[in-house]
């Protein structure tokens, strides 16, 4: 995904600083290109975008330094105020922590399984389609049904502590409850990983397997000597979609602990759903903004990484 | 064959049917016999077999109780809005950036695509909702889905343009084709099978959506699939009713499944084929 943006852009830029003459097509071109590619057929995505994505986030520049809140009929600016609040009572700290083990351990759980999937399920076999089908369901039921139906499995008087005979409270430790619920996450999503590993494998030319083959290479040395660096575009899109897609985790969360216990799984999104509640808008878009800055310090040099990458492949 | 492949070949299919039946298998039947039992057999949601099968009572109780035939229509009065507007707005949008050059459409292109990172700023979402009036109405998610998949639905789009021969367009052109029939009956069916895989992936996130429908239209009675669903859970504090929680989560499911069943082939071959270039 972030592959093909980072080559585009580059084309971009070459192109603007190659001047108009250097292009591949006469003069005038542009022109013409302006003619027959109206912008205007560009103009409602941008500006429906505009206004319900960049706009809100613009506005979430400013709403976390007023005193906006259910309790005061107008909006007068606050400073730092709502910043030094939640800095001081901690849950600034604890929201970036939870989120960001959250999405580690989410990101971790979604790749290994999918990874395992595909390899268990790389030949194109009538019983190899079928469950894959099997492991992509997840992936079709909504994440918060997944979180109840998780819930339910790990009830103390739950399915889990049945099959194994114990009688765990699953979900009540402040330690370990985070893992299990990042797992459940990679659970929900591992059938999608499965999908774009599989594609990964599929794309390695034949003849280097036989090269290694010949060689005398087992199963074992030609998974990590070909395979996996062979795999390396399918795990930087899967690794990055599902960091940035776990830091904004709402719904799983919700379902199984509420963010409990002991707020050891308050993630952003969860944090600001209930202070929200409370009426704390302004309390909640400071939050927001921190969110937001912590995806774009993970998103960037990630972004910058593959790019490095990607120009020594 | 050497005799670790042999165990191999057995030992396989083996691991596979384990891992379904625990991995899968498990929450299933727990989702189905659950949603079959009567409360006193639900309050502890085991795996055992249903003493006594009510399914239908406890079905008729959700849809009733859970309020979901009206859920069903306000998801769908949200959710198909968005998933079109998504793929016309962004498929005209990606073939102006897949076709011109210039500094100015560069980066627009890198403003619209900058969805696929960054997260949508829920809180302010609402308040500028409120001041256009939008917030609590069926418009203002449709806008707010909308404006959240459109990054998606460019990148792809774009990248998959940038593939189709620019002499198709013009052969049309030699026609006399205006700009608009050489999109209509050249670009969009070309672009099916993105158009396919967005609108599977666009209609999977907003069909399960319930974290910017709680911001944008609350409970009320616009309220979609996922917060009755939600609702129902919530009264599962005080009532236990896992029976009906289950017979919800099986209902709303269902339509997405039916979606990935018709559409298996090409769904797995667009994600697979959009996410590795």
């Amino acid at each position: 995904m972030a592959d093909t943006a980072i080559r585009t852009r580059a084309r971009a830029a070459g192109g603007s600083g190659g001047k108009r003459g250097g292009q591949r097509k006469s003069v005038g071109r542009l022109s013409r290109a302006a003619v027959h590619h109206p912008w205007w057929f560009a103009l409602p995505a941008v500006v429906v975008f505009a206004g319900f994505f960049l706009l809100p986030n613009l506005l979430n520049f400013f709403y976390p330094f007023t005193n906006w809140s259910a309790y005061h009929t107008g909006i007068s600016f606050a400073g730092l105020d709502n910043f030094t609040t939640i800095a001081d009572d901690g849950s600034l700290l604890r929201a970036i922590r939870t989120t960001l083990v959250y999405a580690v351990l989410a990101a971790l759980f979604q790749n290994v399984f999918g990874l395992v999937l595909a390899l268990l399920l790389e030949q194109d076999t009538r019983f190899n389609r079928f469950f894959r089908a099997v492991f992509f369901l997840p992936v079709l039921i909504s994440a918060l049904a997944v979180g109840y139906v998780f819930q339910a499995l790990l009830d103390q008087d739950g399915a889990v502590n049945q099959l194994l005979g114990t009688d765990i409270p699953w979900l009540g430790s402040t330690t370990w409850t985070m893992v299990l619920v990042s797992a459940i996450h990679g659970w929900k999503w591992m059938g999608l990983a499965m999908l774009i590993y599989l594609a990964g494998l599929k794309g390695i030319p034949g003849d280097m397997l036989e090269a290694a083959k010949v060689d005398g290479a087992g199963a074992w040395r030609t998974f990590w000597s070909i395979r996996f660096p062979m795999l390396a575009p399918a795990v930087t899109f899967n690794v990055t979609t599902a960091l940035i897609g776990s830091m904004n985790t709402f719904d799983i969360v919700q379902a199984t602990t509420g963010g409990g216990p002991a707020s050891s799984t308050e993630v952003f999104n969860i944090y600001m759903f209930r202070v929200f509640g409370q009426g704390l808008y302004a309390q909640a878009s400071a939050m927001s903004l921190v969110l937001f800055l912590v995806v774009v310090a993970v998103a960037i040099p990630l972004v910058v990484g593959l790019r490095r990458r990607e120009q020594m492949l | 064959m050497t005799p670790t492949a042999r165990v191999w070949r057995y030992a396989r299919p083996a691991l596979v049917l384990l891992l379904a039946a625990l991995a899968v298998g498990v929450p299933l039947w727990l989702v189905l016999a659950t949603s079959a039992k009567p409360q006193g057999e639900a309050v502890k949601p085991n795996l055992d077999l249903p003493g006594h099968w009510q399914p239908a009572a406890n079905y008729d109780r959700a849809l009733s109780e859970g309020e979901m035939v009206r859920g069903f229509v306000n998801s769908l009065l949200v959710v198909a809005p968005s998933v079109v507007l998504v793929l016309v707005l962004g498929a005209g949008a990606a073939w102006v950036f897949a076709r011109r050059r210039g500094r100015l459409v560069s980066a627009a292109y890198a403003l619209t695509i900058s969805g696929l990172l960054l997260p949508p700023a829920v809180i302010t979402i609402v308040m500028e909702l409120r001041q256009l009036g939008l917030a609590n109405t069926r418009p203002g998610m449709i806008a707010v889905y909308t404006g959240m998949y459109l990054s998606t639905s460019i990148f792809f789009m774009t990248g998959f343009i940038r593939t189709i021969p620019l002499e198709l367009e013009e052969a049309a052109r030699m026609d006399g084709a205006s700009p608009l029939r050489v999109f209509a009956r050249i670009i969009l069916p070309l672009l099916r099978p993105v158009i396919a895989t967005a609108t599977i992936m666009v209609m999977l996130y907003a069909w399960s959506d319930i974290f910017y429908a709680f911001f944008v239209l609350g409970g009320g009675d616009k309220a979609t699939l996922p917060l009755g669903l939600y609702k129902v859970a919530s009264a599962q504090l005080y009532l236990n009713n896992w029976h009906l929680v289950f017979a919800y989560v099986v209902v709303m499911s269902l339509p997405m499944v039916a979606v990935f069943l018709i559409a298996q082939r090409k769904i797995v071959s667009g994600i697979t084929s959009g996410a590795v270039k």
